[in-house]
């Protein structure tokens, strides 16, 4: 059978097993239609949404997801800032940095960066982020041509720079903000928590399965 | 299809004679129920997030149809290609005629219960490509020799860290490591270089998104993303029932999900991906595809069990279930253990095929009370006991047995007599013991317990003597 038939045919069983006629087709399209159109929300635990307070919970949850966080006042400030980490690491001060992120005087810090996606070799990752998340301390990357996935996913170490003024309560609001930015969802949204971890050998959480081992978070206080 | 559904009992009895597999469970038992416990007091209401969860999922099941339309619309109009699939025979030929299209030659795989449905691994390593499992407890498991999860979570939870050592040493010919960080590091350093090589990727999807043609995929180690961004071809394979309509459902659903499945208040990725990459990308697959499969679902839909359709495979049945606790998942024969699994076997396998697992459970309700979704699964497994009746298939002798009983308790006058009767031989037969090890009647029901021994009276006759004093 081929797959437009097979279609056909599973659509078809389930409209039967649905008892689906020309008149409640209409009434079933209003209501998806409707649904979409509605975009409600479940029950939400209480967040705190004055601007410190979401800084303060991200910061407060983005640690209890084993992330490390760093605040500066400034974007300027960010490049430092990441050096300074990248020194108490033992990390050599090169990295793998998203395009959009190219501008900033990483060699004023003593950075050595490459503008592009991330391949194998790469240590170390640096990112921005569309918004990021405080019921759970959660970065949001929506990928793009100078904000490419694999950033954030290849290298052993991932930094990501995070303005206060992109933190927003839930992930009912991160996708609202998608909505109204970019029209459509990009390729791919990554949700990210805390550096990558597996359980699956006696349930014991080991960080560092196939993603990063460290994520560290810049979290930049006051608009530039 | 093969299942080992059929042979429950003889699964179960191995499980309880095995030594190792005991420690195992004695091991893990109890460490996803505490984490659970406490990371769902984290929402102020649980109770209401399931209920919102439970409505939001029976909304799509009850116009199934138009929605899996719409996420067809707005998948194909992102250009992905959606195919639909009868069976895992099915499946596993497209995925086939797409890795032939695609000269694919190897194929890195996220975790996807339904391709273990389908038997994939098989067919693809039959068509010349090569299938590399990458979460961690699924490839431990291929390395074993194609092992089935036991669990759907936490697939290779029956194993312990020493065996996992042999296996790692035994497979990848390196000195033999006994440290679970040393291990998970081996593990990504030979997975690296298969995702790094992978002309194509599969993934299950945790949830369609209908709005926005997308889907959600929940994972902790990472593999999800690599294999649905590095390699050119992302192929994903999930049930018809996932689709869910808007974004704000998959927020809703992601507070229930990760926190009922490992206790975590989220995984730590939750990718929603949409379409094929972009001329200007850096990665990203350049064909996607979705298949939608029926596998027995279309026919749940509209019957007494749609409420399983709900289910979002977090695993909480099970790691509440005190059959699974003492037998593990093995012996469920097929892919779904626990309670979940004992009522969607027989409903996608056939009632007949599986006719011991509605019987693997105690009702207890733990499984019901945990569900994110509300699925009523101590009712299910009741009403699937009620189906082996109606359609004859229990053992003569229970049938004859319960025909007997059910004459006997319409005559109250001849009920008492053999009430009495009985309640004399039995405190004969315990002979002063205060239970009797082993039943002639019964054989088997004594093997697993002791029948208490009755005092010699019915409660009728103490009920007459009190009365009359």
């Amino acid at each position: 059978m081929s797959s437009g038939s097979r279609r056909e045919d599973i659509l078809g069983r389930v409209r039967a097993r649905l008892g689906r006629d020309a008149a409640n087709a209409a009434a079933g399209r209003a209501a998806v239609e409707a649904t979409l159109a509605a975009q409600a929300q479940g029950p939400r635990p209480a967040v705190d949404t004055q601007d410190s307070a979401l800084a303060r919970r991200f910061v407060e949850k983005s640690l209890a997801q084993s992330s490390s966080v760093d605040s500066v006042a400034t974007l300027a400030a960010a490049p430092a800032a990441v050096a300074r980490y990248l020194a108490g690491q033992n990390l050599p001060p090169q990295a793998v940095v998203w395009p959009s992120l190219a501008g900033l005087d990483w060699a004023g810090a003593g950075m050595t960066i490459e503008a592009r996606g991330a391949v194998d070799a790469d240590l170390v990752g640096i990112t921005g982020c569309f918004c990021a998340v405080a019921e759970t301390g959660t970065l949001m990357l929506c990928g793009a041509p100078d904000a490419p996935a694999t950033v954030s996913l290849l290298p052993e170490t991932h930094i990501a720079i995070v303005p206060a003024s992109r933190i927003v309560p839930g992930m009912e609001e991160a996708f609202a903000l998608a909505r109204a930015e970019l029209g459509r969802l990009p390729r791919a949204v990554n949700f990210i928590s805390g550096p990558s971890r597996t359980g699956d050998i006696e349930q014991t959480i080991v960080l560092g399965a196939h993603g990063p081992y460290r994520v560290h978070l810049v979290v930049v206080t006051a608009e530039e | 299809m093969e299942t080992g559904s059929r042979r429950f009992k003889a699964n179960a009895a191995a499980a309880l004679a095995n030594p190792v597999l005991q420690g195992n469970l004695r091991m893990a038992k109890g460490k996803f129920i505490d984490k659970r416990a406490i990371a769902i007091k984290e929402i102020d209401d649980f109770e209401a997030t399931r209920e919102a969860a439970k409505n939001l999922r029976n909304a799509v099941l009850e116009n199934l149809d138009l929605w899996l339309e719409k996420f067809e619309e707005a998948a194909t109009a992102r250009g992905a290609t959606v195919l639909w699939a009868k069976d895992g025979a099915e499946i596993c030929r497209h995925v086939v005629e797409i890795g032939k299209k695609h000269g694919v030659k190897k194929a890195v795989k996220s975790k996807s219960m339904l391709s273990e449905e389908a038997g994939l691994n098989h067919a693809l390593a039959a068509a010349g490509i090569q299938p590399v499992e990458t979460d961690l407890g699924e490839y431990i498991l291929q390395i074993n020799d194609n092992e089935r999860p036991s669990h759907i979570i936490a697939p290779a939870v029956h194993k312990c860290l020493d065996e996992v050592a042999d296996l790692f040493h035994a497979t990848h010919r390196t000195p033999r490591k006994t440290g679970i960080p040393a291990l998970t590091r081996e593990a990504r350093e030979v997975l690296r270089e298969h995702f790094l090589t992978a002309e194509m990727g599969i993934s299950g999807g945790n949830f369609l998104i209908a709005e926005t043609g997308s889907v959600a995929l929940v994972t902790n180690e990472g593999n999800g993303r690599m294999v649905t961004t590095l390699p050119r071809v992302h192929v994903v394979i999930t049930g018809i029932e996932k689709v869910i309509p808007t974004l704000e459902d998959l927020a809703t659903l992601m507070r229930l999900l990760p926190r009922s499945a490992t206790g975590q208040s989220i995984s730590n990725y939750v990718s929603v991906l949409t379409g094929t990459k972009g001329p200007d990308d850096h990665d990203g697959p350049e064909h996607l595809y979705f298949i939608l499969v029926d596998n027995g679902r279309a026919d749940v839909i509209g019957s007494e069990f749609q409420d399983m359709l709900r289910c979002i495979r977090c695993g909480a049945c099970m790691n509440h279930c005190p059959v699974y606790q003492t037998i593990g998942g093995h012996a469920y024969g097929w892919v779904y253990p626990g309670p979940m699994g004992a009522v969607l076997t027989p409903l996608y396998l056939g009632i007949e095929n599986a006719i011991d697992l509605p019987h693997a459970a105690t009702l207890c309700n733990q499984c019901g009370v945990v569900c994110p979704v509300n699925i009523p699964l101590p009712d299910l497994l009741r009403k699937l006991r009620e189906k082996q009746v109606e359609r004859k298939l229990r053992p003569w002798s229970e049938r004859i047995g319960l025909k007997a009983w059910a004459w006997a308790a319409s005559h109250p006058g001849l009920y008492a007599f053999g009430a009495r009767l009985a309640a004399r031989y039995l405190k004969w037969l315990a002979g002063g013991e205060a239970s009797i090890p082993v039943l002639g009647a019964a054989p088997e029901w004594t093997a697993g317990r002791d029948f208490p021994a009755p005092e010699g009276r019915t409660f009728r006759e103490l009920y007459a003597q009190r009365k009359k004093s």
